[in-house]
């Protein structure tokens, strides 16, 4: 008997569940590939947007960080202390991203270039960029 | 680099209760002549917050992210989107764990993990004449 049979209902689901996990899937126009380096989250604030960019192992002082209109390019590179052909060792496992790296974001419309800081430590380069002041929400008082 | 430490005794591991998902460091393994080492990515974990523990013949190595958020701070976007690493490696046994070394810098944890004096290969001189 042929193993792979699945019931109707089986099938179905799986449908379902294909529909499910398509559905909202609309892409960014500047997308990422799985396993990019550096790995970015971002949050947001009625008065900031804020950036953290998982840089392991990237020495601070050789980050690129630039804004240009609404773009922010974080640009760097990461040598890895692998050992040469000389040295008797053997690579196990090599699974860390070596080499160039640059990563472009879109930061909305009201985020204020010049009120930008950067922090990075134990390895995540942490960036606030403050929101124009003329687009944070006010609250609008009753006299 | 700052030292981390590491725990060596038996009973002390925190029971894995939080049977959450967990992130996997990613790794370098390099073996030498003296022994290995290990370096491993956990991105946002303080040094003092990497946990290092050797149990017979397994290495675990665990540590949770602690990030700066603005209060009120939103999430809308997240590649890195559980906050704690977790892995876990099995030693073999001509490895002196009582003697691993641990470091952490700039979100870099490296283990050194020596062989036991006895299992490191020596060089046999032939004598001629």
């Amino acid at each position: 008997m042929y193993g792979f049979n699945f019931n109707e209902s089986f099938i179905n689901e799986l449908e379902q569940l294909e529909r499910l996990f398509q559905r909202n899937l609309t892409s960014n126009i500047r997308p990422v590939a799985r396993g990019t380096f550096p790995a970015i989250n971002l949050g947001s604030t009625p008065q900031s947007v804020e950036v953290y960019a998982f840089v392991p192992g990237v020495d601070p002082k050789t980050l690129d960080i630039q804004i240009d209109k609404n773009l922010l390019t974080v640009q760097g590179e990461r040598q890895l202390d692998l050992p040469n052909e000389q040295e008797k060792a053997t690579i196990y496992a090599q699974e860390r991203f070596s080499g160039k790296f640059k990563r472009v974001i879109t930061l909305p419309d009201d985020a204020d270039a010049t009120k930008v800081s950067a922090n990075c430590k134990n390895g995540v380069l942490h960036i606030s960029i403050q929101r124009r002041e003329e687009a944070q929400p006010k609250r609008i008082e009753i006299h | 680099m700052t030292a981390v430490n590491i725990n060596q005794e038996k009973s002390v591991t925190k029971k894995d209760a939080e049977n959450r998902p967990v992130l996997r460091p990613l790794v370098t393994i390099v073996e030498g002549d003296w022994g290995f080492t290990l370096t491993a990515e956990m991105p946002g974990v303080p040094k003092e917050d990497v946990i290092v523990n050797v149990e017979s013949d397994t290495l675990t190595l665990e540590g949770e992210i602690a990030l700066p958020f603005p209060e009120g701070m939103e999430a809308t976007h997240a590649e890195v989107n559980l906050a704690r690493y977790k892995r876990a490696f099995t030693l073999s046994r001509e490895l002196d764990t009582s003697k691993i070394e641990a470091t952490q810098k700039d979100g870099v944890v490296t283990l050194k993990i020596p062989k036991a004096a006895h299992a490191q290969p020596r060089k046999i001189e032939v004598q001629i004449g």
